[in-house]
């Protein structure tokens, strides 16, 4: 449907690779790792119990069993990672392939842990993590109105690709890191 | 009512079509199709028609079905503010990889700029 995506000239990069351990704005430790198996249940836990004013386009779904299968669906290709508050999952950021030559990126921050600094490493980690396995182009789409989200794009050199419709696309060139495995 | 279905052919104008057959099929809808043309689409106009004949017949429905040529949004919003439609039915947008559903040019359009009521169907 949509026509070739831009992206921009200039790579982005490079970014910290997980684990990241810090300390975030309520004083709590957070930890970001690539996502395993074992946060599954605290994931899907998560986005049960988000706040529904917080959803993006649609997603994440509604429902415990809406949210499994989209969990399915994204867990089972691309490159995810979470926030953990004392094993729990309070964040998560995810790379999706989109069967053409880009990832698509979405990231939610449980609303209990929202506006504490979570968004921005995560994202970095995400990043990081995504080139460190080869990504190089990554686009999203959010809502032009939301524009905490957008300066947060924006922070790690994603620039307005399109604007031809209610949301508002973007894109980043990632920098490509040495292959380590 | 007077019900205008536009059709592009993408896929949830698919799904908007087989949704307002369904329901015409069980009310009083009077329904017209509108195959518009949608830079966007990668059907060609006849398999589009060939789409809303198919699904004209399983339902036992004898729409009209009309071609507008020129800008899709603008051409279906002067359809049915000036030929005195109730309702417009347009697909409700599709969705990333992710999951997130993308609202097209057209169904902005027509949601800005429509006197009609505006049904955006989802599936």
């Amino acid at each position: 449907m949509s026509p070739d995506r831009l992206y921009p000239e200039e790579a982005s990069g490079p970014f910290l690779e997980p684990p990241v351990e810090f300390t975030d704005k309520e004083g709590r430790a957070i930890e970001i790792r690539v996502y395993e198996e074992r946060y599954g249940e605290s994931l899907t836990a998560m986005y049960a119990e988000f706040d529904p004013a917080d959803r993006a386009q649609g997603i994440p779904p509604s429902g415990e069993s809406r949210v499994e299968s989209w969990l399915d669906v994204i867990l089972g290709e691309g490159y995810d990672v979470v926030a953990l508050d004392d094993d729990r999952v309070v964040g998560h950021a995810t790379l999706v392939p989109d069967g053409d030559e880009g990832m698509e990126l979405a990231i939610f921050v449980f609303q209990t842990h929202q506006g504490s600094g979570i968004g921005s490493r995560l994202i970095r980690a995400l990043l990081g993590y995504g080139a460190s396995q080869g990504v190089e182009y990554v686009w999203l789409t959010v809502e032009r109105w939301n524009s905490p989200a957008v300066a947060l794009y924006e922070s790690v050199g994603f620039e307005s690709s399109s604007v031809e419709s209610f949301e508002l696309e973007m894109s980043v060139r990632l920098a490509q890191t040495e292959s380590t495995g | 009512m007077k019900v205008l279905l536009g059709i592009g052919g993408t896929d949830d104008s698919l799904d908007a079509l087989s949704w307002a057959a369904e329901r015409s099929s069980t009310t009083d809808d009077d329904l017209t199709v509108a195959i518009l043309e949608n830079p966007g689409s990668d059907r060609p106009p006849e398999e589009i028609e060939a789409e809303v004949e198919t699904a004209l017949t399983d339902h036992g429905l004898d729409a009209e079905i009309r071609h507008v040529e020129g800008d899709p949004g603008g051409s279906l919003v002067d359809l049915a503010d000036g030929e005195g439609f109730e309702q417009i039915v347009i697909g409700g947008g599709e969705r990333s990889p992710m999951g997130k559903i993308q609202v097209g040019r057209i169904a902005e359009f027509v949601v800005l700029n429509a006197r009609t009521t505006v049904t955006l169907v989802r599936t």
